[in-house]
């Protein structure tokens, strides 16, 4: 069995720093990440794409580069392709890599599994040819691949970005149908002293609305009932804007309203997690070190709560920290000295996600979805369906889950959980806390029974 | 008063028991836990099964035939009202056996019981080409199977909604996310709950499984009960694969096989462990060495309620006459007599099955 | 042979190789992303859903909506966790399980 003073669960920004920062410090280092290449979803193969398409990604991606190379520094081993899919007391994780489950063991763990995009069920959500932003970006990064007659819908930084990529790549999409609406911007001027702190990224942002006009990319702001059109594939999106109906005919719909922590490691260990009325989101409960209230196990990273690359990187860098100190690989004073200044980097960081939090709201018509659209993609269950559960009793997604089966299919609850969990909430008037999240268990990924049996076998033997 | 049963629990035992209440006119209360209670309801492996049941006690295995004889009926009745199948399956289900000695013993076993039973205990003994014949899917480490054809299986958690449902439409009132802190007499019974909400009844049925444990002595119960682990695993859905169901596996009606199941005496701990995966995982492969390349998609451990014995627990409490004690490990099977025999015991009508042998006496110190 | 794909393939100059795409052979850049490769080329769906028969292709390109699957070497797997290899079998998944000796 593969063992490591720390086992780092996941190669975006918050893992390969931490690797890095505890490899410096003389721990020896596991990180497991699921993708062939590091980076996480954010510097998605960052060192084979940057010398390929560095230019029109931009620097931000480029930033990812020496995080990566970060993997190299002694005392870090990196696993790719490694699927983590349980978690057990002890510091033992149990992953699946080219086709063998294989365990490793760490005095420390870090979960470093990052965000996943909002759940965003509208009408039509399911139809080939409907994909996150997000999806569209990672297609883009690693592959080169780009939506041509693209509309990107809903809210987000992330939609104006992927956009002026798609323009820079000769591929501008048709255009943006944004959510969010002129009651939105007024609300959010009240965080622009935070919004001033983090002026780069107001820059930034301008830069690409900038670029988006300059392309003659069309924007629709303050949209409402969108669904997408098509019966078999996405053949165009229909929504409301000021009282008219539109439709815009296209061959790809990208949804995004905002991103939030994936925290089904966390949750399967039993780390507490509470509702974020501002982010809208279930965040681990954490100290400011990053750790959880279950022993040896530490967070950092969006999988913490929503704060980007940068954040993600200091976070990583101070948890990491925190374990060298803890096993006595550095002084409380040098741990000290390196976090103050971390802290206030990352205080600068999140200084303008109060603004970008209000600016840019999730879209309310997938948080409240029609009777009719599904939540649940998996097992096909609709939102009218968690409704009837609630009238029959249900309190919670677990009792929903038993009695609808939202959340039992292969993706455990990942793309309808907070669907499930607000719709509930909205109709027994209980609180997001009160009402809760799935149980999540192991595995968090599928793995082959055939896979698991071999991890049985020498005792098989012996018992015959 | 606001009924004539207050039933603490809403789970399947509960539910079954008071939808046959219901149906007999009586109003009745359940008071049912929140999201996060321990539940067999939600965790069971969906056996309607006779066989291994009461070596020991014949009276246990002609209950368990009673009800599964019940079943058919029942479920109709219930997808009726609910319009939804409730995915029964009622054409025989396999003891499997890894060797020909195990095998043997237990067709042994089964023999004395079928005396005892006066003959009534339908199972035939397949050997390896048999079983596959019937079975295309099973591997050559399977000596043999004995196909016991009064077993079946059902998808529990569409049982526990249609009765949810039901329970509802006939006029049932659940309140769910209760705690019930405390049961007392004073002429009828007063159920008091830790959110401040009491109910007032002429009889008190205990059916909140483990939550027996606590509460059971309290209401004059010695409720001699335990907790005990089984953990579940459930594939990817694929085409049609096992006929029928065994101990060790079976096909669900959407499509998933579900492999169990542990039996591990941790207490209150209701985790999934990476060694139980795998031991369930192994011996399903060695079942069914297609099911290698299956992805396993969820797990979940359960708590089974289990009495010394094994057996049911039906007593009416000796301190407070009018409160019962239902418990069982078997809810799934036990389902369609809670809800059709049950009622008359607690009636005590003409038709009232005799459960004397499940009282609480049989725990009594000698 | 390719058909029309509503994706434009920027081109990093990998060379091709022939998979058989549900027994049709195919050729897609080696090492790519197999759902990048397999959208690029004009594959629009990828799998009915075992419950209602809705055709899904993929959606997150992460590893986290399962809506890629495919099955490979009678294994279903996540067509956005793969890179083309020369001679992949790609079918659609759970159309048919083989039974196996031994």
């Amino acid at each position: 069995m593969l063992t490591a003073d720390l086992i780092v669960i996941g190669a975006g920004p918050a893992g390969m720093a931490a690797a890095a920062e505890a490899g410096r410090a003389g721990l020896s280092v596991l990180v497991l990440d699921e993708q062939s290449q590091p980076g996480g979803q954010i510097y998605r193969d960052v060192e084979r794409v940057v010398p390929l398409r560095g230019d029109l990604l931009g620097a931000d991606y480029a930033a990812g580069l020496p995080l990566a190379q970060g993997l190299a520094e002694q005392g870090v081993s990196h696993l790719n392709g490694a699927v983590s899919w349980a978690i057990e007391e002890g510091g033992r994780v149990m992953f699946t890599r080219a086709g063998r489950a294989e365990q490793a063991e760490g005095r420390r763990i870090l979960l470093a599994t990052g965000a996943l995009e909002r759940p965003m069920p509208v009408p039509g959500w399911t139809l080939p040819g409907v994909m996150t932003v997000g999806a569209a970006q990672i297609l883009l990064k690693q592959s080169g691949v780009v939506p041509e007659r693209a509309v990107l819908a809903g809210s987000g930084p992330l939609i104006y970005l992927t956009a002026a990529q798609m323009v820079r790549a000769g591929v501008p999409p048709l255009a943006l149908v944004e959510t969010q609406t002129r009651g939105d911007a007024l609300r959010a001027a009240r965080h622009m002293g935070g919004a001033l702190r983090g002026w780069r990224y107001l820059l930034k942002g301008l830069g690409l609305m900038r670029e988006l006009k300059r392309a003659g990319v069309q924007r629709f702001v303050g949209a409402e009932a969108l669904a997408v059109m098509g019966d078999d594939r996405a053949e165009g999106l229909r929504f409301r804007r000021g009282g008219r109906d539109h439709e815009i005919a296209c061959e790809t719909v990208l949804l995004h309203h905002g991103v939030v922590p994936n925290t089904q490691a966390a949750r399967s260990i039993g780390v507490a997690h509470r509702w974020d009325a501002v982010q809208q989101c279930f965040s681990p409960v954490l100290d400011e070190w990053g750790r959880t209230g279950v022993e040896g196990v530490l967070i950092a990273g969006d999988g913490a709560g929503i704060g980007g690359a940068k954040a993600a990187e200091y976070a990583g860098r101070l948890a990491a920290l925190q374990v060298a100190e803890d096993l006595g690989a550095i002084t409380a004073h040098a741990r000290d000295e390196v976090a103050r200044h971390l802290r206030g980097d990352l205080r600068r960081e999140r200084a303008i996600r109060p603004f970008l939090d209000t600016a840019y709201p999730p879209y309310a018509g997938a948080i409240t979805p029609e009777d009719a659209t599904l939540v649940c993609r998996c097992e096909e269950v609709t939102a009218g369906d968690i409704r009837r559960f609630a009238r029959m009793g249900c309190l919670g997604p677990n009792q929903a889950k038993a009695f609808g089966r939202a959340g039992m299919g292969p993706c455990q609850g990942r793309y309808c959980g907070l669907a499930v969990s607000a719709i509930l909430a909205q109709e027994t008037g209980q609180s997001m806390d009160e009402t809760g999240y799935y149980r999540i268990r192991p595995p968090l990924k599928p793995v082959t029974l055939g896979e698991l049996a071999a991890m049985e076998e020498p005792v098989t033997d012996a018992a015959e | 008063m606001d009924a004539d049963y207050a039933i603490i629990g809403g789970g399947v035992v509960g539910l079954s028991v008071a939808w046959g209440l219901l149906k007999r006119g009586k109003r009745v209360t359940v008071l049912d836990g929140d999201d996060g209670s321990f539940r067999a309801s939600r965790g069971n492996f969906g056996l309607v099964w006779v066989q291994s049941k009461g070596m020991k006690q014949p009276r246990y295995a002609e209950w368990s035939q009673q009800s599964a004889a019940a079943w058919g009926a029942f479920s109709d009745e219930l997808a009726d009202a609910t319009g939804r199948d409730l995915g029964l399956e009622q054409k025989g289900g396999y003891d499997l056996h890894f060797s020909e000695e195990s095998l043997e013993e237990r067709v042994a076993d089964y023999e004395v019981l079928k005396g005892k039973l006066g003959g009534d205990y339908p199972f035939e003994v397949l050997g390896h080409n048999a079983l596959r014949k019937e079975e295309p899917a099973i591997g050559p480490k399977v000596a043999g199977a004995i196909l016991h054809h009064q077993d079946g299986h059902v998808n529990p958690l569409k049982l526990l909604r249609a009765l949810a449902d039901d329970v509802r439409r006939l006029g049932g009132r659940v309140l769910t996310g209760k705690t019930v802190t405390d049961v007392s007499r004073n002429g009828a019974f007063r159920v008091r709950c830790a959110d401040g909400t009491q109910v007032d009844a002429g009889k008190v049925i205990l059916s909140a499984g483990l939550g027996a444990m606590q509460l059971g002595p309290k209401m004059g119960f010695r409720a001699p009960i335990r907790p005990q682990r089984g953990q579940v695993l459930i594939t990817e859905k694929l085409p049609k694969l096992i006929n029928r169901p065994s101990l060790i596996a079976r096909q669900v009606d959407e499509g998933g096989i579900q492999i169990g199941a542990t039996n591990e005496e941790v207490g209150l701990d209701d985790r999934v462990t990476a060694p139980g995966l795998a031991q369930l995982a192994a011996e399903a492969v060695a079942a069914y060495p297609v099911l290698a390349r299956a992805q396993l998609v969820r797990s979940w451990g359960a708590l089974r309620i289990l009495s010394p014995d094994g057996l049911p627990i039906y007593q009416e409490s000796p301190e407070m006459p009018g409160a019962y004690l239902v418990t069982c490990h078997s809810g799934i099977t036990l389902a369609a007599a809670h809800a059709r025999f049950l009622p008359d015991w607690l009636e005590k009508t003409a038709d009232a099955p005799d459960l004397e042998v499940f009282s609480e006496d049989r725990f009594a110190v000698s | 042979m390719k058909t029309v794909s509503p994706f434009r393939d920027l081109g990093e100059g990998r060379p091709e190789v022939e998979v058989l795409l549900n027994g049709a052979p195919l050729r897609l850049p080696e090492g790519m992303n197999l759902a990048a490769a397999l959208l690029a080329a004009g594959v629009r769906s990828l799998r009915r859903t075992p419950v209602s028969g809705a055709e899904r292709a993929p959606y997150c390109m992460m590893g986290a909506c399962f809506d890629c699957l495919v099955e490979i070497g009678g294994v279903t797997r996540q067509a956005c966790m793969l890179n083309v290899e020369a001679g992949m079998e790609i079918t659609r998944p759970q159309e048919e399980i083989t039974h196996v000796d031994g």
